[in-house]
């Protein structure tokens, strides 16, 4: 194994790509942690760091399930509606019947089904992944309007909103949750065949059907999950508001596309790495919190945040054609 | 040089090298103005890679195509164009949606003034349609014509360009006789005016009808070129095409045979024209062999699960198989190694290990679920060097591997233990000689421990030098069985050719 390796030893990666393969953005992340660190005042406290972790918790439980459906080659539209659609009819229900474990169920079985359908779609019927959940979105962010009549849905059972903003050890129960997601769909990439069959399917779907991979299968799964995944971070964002918000969330389809690529995950499939996703998240959170924190008007936030997503993707092109 | 109407083609010792193959070796030879020249050789001779050297889609990697006594090397398409080449391919390169005219003179549209002057792109076109005899209105949309019309719009298409120098790639494949008939009087019209034409065929019949001149290709080399065709018997030009010697790197040694391994009973489906039988015994080799096009990707396409057969039963070791997915195939044991390796083979983007381990790792799991990384390491450490997969890690991206070593890495992934019948789809097209004669001595390990083989392949002598059996596939039809003792190159090819193509008995 090692003999034959010598003598094509200059097609093996150079260490510093290797690396940056490995920990690039968890780099780039540490690097500005530092740098906001030092010059942001007010960035080093528990209150901002506490902030900065919520303001990504729901951002960073769905770039789970994203990072799945870009590894596969497909990608969702749907989730910022889901959200708000999970959150409105939670709340709906658990007004109705007095019961949270009832609202749960129907917001979970909710976002699981506009999944399976979505899945079904594109795995099955053929239709491209960015028509259906197009179409989803809207279908799914009008049913919240309408559920809603276009109005916030206050959550009347203390006990849920109480759990929303409970804290662990001084961290607040979302992020725990977020940082559970992380571990379980890390686990599920890494350590299972779904997850390499997930990548197989971005990398070569034809192939990998011909190798007996259940393409259509596990493509349904990815996107039921990534229903299930965001109607909970919905029902979780419901549950900080103490309310069920139709309007929430819009555009924030775009912001978990944005994480997961800036976390390396290729749009055309294949390459998928859990470490890098989180990194893209938190990129995303920190830079928002300190441009709040230095006062930098919205206006130009928007344009920041664009900035930052082209230059992390260009940088990655030029590290792969060094 | 003088305003002479003649255009003259000369290929001057043109050599094309692809990663770990020679595609074109010093090929030379000249296509005179006012003449046809037919372009023969088995499949994978090179024609087609001269052609593309030709048309500018490929540049030579030595030597020169000579035009008009001027040497030139087209860098693009666009400049095979401008010297006036044209190549029709057999799949036309038209746009079904546009019309006629608009196809007839696409890139050099008419234009007043920043707009389409559409009285002169139909002016032209119905010119242009007069020279080929053919009677379309300009506005027709092209997807409405008949194929044989098609082929009428592109060669018109390539006279607008001012082509002098026009090659065909099997042009008649998909034409009826009466069509054919028409192509012929197009082409004797372009000959009486000087054009030079290059005719790529595969039928003996056409070769006598139409052409002047032939000159024949193998592995590559030039073998022979008659600049007459009067004195030359249908029987010389088949030997040269098929010519060479079987060397032993095919290895062969005769093997114990076992009983049925795959039976497959009037199978049907798209790409064949009848339902087709085979069966192959465990240990057995048997070679599917045909032209391209001939249907037998299709039938293995079937048998496999790829595509959902119309009609037909396969049964492996006697065992009834649905044909729900390749999935359900592998798990009877069958597996098949598809012909296209860059985009039904490899996952470029993934390593060589999950490559190899993708498919056989679902009997490894724990819980059903997770991955046992110790086994995984292993099967593919030892796959590699079993294998000689020579790559630095395991952990390479497959796609920065050579030809040979995807195609190795590829096999790799089918070798587990209960593979029963293994199906592999030109397993050697496009890798160098070497990994060629270790895939063979693979395929006669299988075979020896009892796994029934099946090989299609494009390449005679490789269908002959491995297989105990031979099946020659024609036009989506079985065409003839031989066993390994009257297997030979003149009797396989001769199946193998199109039916207006059969040589006269009293040759043999």
């Amino acid at each position: 194994m090692s003999s034959p390796a010598s003598a094509s030893s200059s097609a093996q990666p150079p260490a510093f790509s290797r690396l940056w393969d490995s920990a690039g953005m968890l780099l780039v992340f540490a690097l500005l942690f530092v740098g906001c660190s030092i010059f942001v005042e007010n960035f080093f406290s528990a209150a901002n760091l506490r902030g900065l972790a919520l303001s990504v918790s729901t951002i960073g439980m769905i770039a789970c399930t994203m990072m799945f459906c870009l590894a596969a080659g497909d990608f969702d539209l749907s989730v910022g509606s889901v959200v708000a659609f999970a959150g409105v009819l939670g709340a709906t229900v658990m007004n109705a019947t007095g019961s949270v474990a009832l609202g749960v169920a129907a917001a979970l079985g909710s976002g699981a089904l506009v999944g399976l359908v979505n899945g079904v779609l594109v795995a099955r019927v053929g239709i491209n992944a960015l028509i259906t959940t197009l179409a989803s979105m809207q279908i799914v962010r009008g049913l919240g309007f309408i559920a809603s009549d276009g109005r916030a849905v206050g959550i009347r059972t203390d006990s849920f909103f109480a759990f929303g903003n409970s804290a662990l050890f001084g961290v607040p129960t979302p992020v725990w949750l977020t940082v559970g997601c992380f571990a379980v769909f890390g686990v599920l990439l890494n350590l299972t065949i779904f997850g390499r069959n997930a990548l197989a399917i971005g990398g070569n779907k034809e192939a990998a059907h011909l190798a007996g991979v259940p393409v259509t299968r596990i493509k349904v799964v990815i996107f039921t999950l990534q229903g299930l995944v965001a109607a909970f971070a919905g029902l979780v964002l419901a549950a900080r508001m103490t309310s069920g918000q139709p309007n929430t969330s819009q555009g924030l389809e775009l912001e978990v596309i944005s994480a997961c690529v800036l976390g390396g995950v290729s749009l055309s499939g294949g390459v998928a790495r859990i470490g890098a996703v989180v990194a893209g998240v938190l990129i995303m959170g920190l830079v928002q919190n300190a441009m709040n924190l230095l006062n930098i008007p919205p206006f130009y936030q928007y344009v920041a945040r664009g900035l930052i997503l082209l230059g992390a993707v260009m940088l990655d092109r030029f590290k792969r054609r060094a | 040089m003088s305003a002479s109407s003649s255009a003259s083609l000369e290929f001057v010792a043109l050599a094309k090298d692809f990663p770990g193959v020679r595609a074109l070796d010093g090929v030379s030879f000249a296509v005179r103005g006012g003449g046809v020249h037919a372009l023969m050789g088995e499949n994978g001779a090179g024609k087609s890679t001269l052609l593309k050297i030709l048309s500018g889609a490929y540049r030579p990697s030595a030597g020169s195509v000579r035009l008009d006594g001027v040497e030139r090397v087209f860098g693009s398409t666009a400049e095979a164009i401008a010297a006036g080449v044209a190549v029709i391919y057999q799949e036309l390169h038209l746009v079904p949606e546009m019309t006629v005219a608009e196809n007839l003179l696409i890139g050099r549209y008419p234009r007043r003034g920043p707009f389409l002057d559409r009285a002169a792109l139909h002016a032209e076109a119905a010119r242009l349609l007069a020279l080929v005899g053919e009677d379309i209105a300009p506005d027709t949309r092209l997807g409405r014509l008949s194929l044989a019309q098609r082929q009428m719009v592109e060669i018109a298409k390539a006279l607008g360009r001012g082509a002098r120098v026009v090659a065909f790639d099997e042009p008649t494949s998909s034409l009826s006789s009466k069509e054919t008939a028409r192509l012929f009087a197009i082409i004797r019209d372009l000959k009486a005016r000087g054009h030079a034409i290059l005719y790529v065929t595969h039928r003996m019949d056409e070769v006598y009808e139409i052409c002047d001149a032939a000159t024949v290709l193998r592995d590559g080399c030039h073998v022979v070129t008659h600049d007459s065709l009067a004195s030359v018997t249908r029987d010389e030009l088949v030997k040269s095409m098929v010519g060479r010697e079987l060397t032993n790197v095919y290895n062969y040694r005769p093997r114990l045979q076992r009983p049925e391994g795959l039976e497959v009973a009037g199978i049907a489906g798209p790409g064949l024209r009848a339902p087709v039988s085979f069966s192959v015994k465990r240990g057995e080799v048997l070679g599917f062999f045909g032209l391209v096009g001939a249907g037998r990707s299709e039938l293995m396409r079937l048998v496999c699960g790829a595509v959902e057969p119309t009609a037909g039963e396969v049964k492996i070791h006697g065992e009834h198989l649905a044909f729900s997915s390749p999935r359900a195939a592998i798990r009877a044991g069958l597996v098949f190694c598809p012909e296209d390796r860059k985009k039904e083979g490899i996952v470029a983007i993934r390593s060589v290990a999950e490559n190899i381990n993708l498919s056989a790792r679902r009997s490894r799991l724990r819980a059903g679920l997770f991955l046992d990384f110790t086994w995984e390491k292993r099967n593919a450490r030892e796959k590699i060097s079993s294998l000689r997969v020579r790559t630095a890690s395991a952990e390479m991206l497959i796609g920065t591997l050579s030809g040979g070593n995807q195609q190795k890495a590829i096999l790799a992934r089918w070798l587990s233990e209960n593979v029963r019948v293994i199906v592999l789809d030109e397993p050697t097209r496009g890798i160098d000689i070497g990994a060629k004669s270790e895939i063979y001595a693979l395929i006669h390990e299988l075979a020896e421990t009892g796994v029934a083989v099946v090989i299609v392949s494009s390449e005679l002598p490789e269908v002959l030098g491995i297989s105990d059996r031979v099946i020659v596939m024609r036009e989506g039809l079985v065409a003839a069985e031989f066993p390994r003792e009257a297997a030979t190159p003149e009797a396989v090819l001769h199946a193998a050719l199109p039916s207006g193509s059969s040589v006269p008995a009293a040759a043999a």
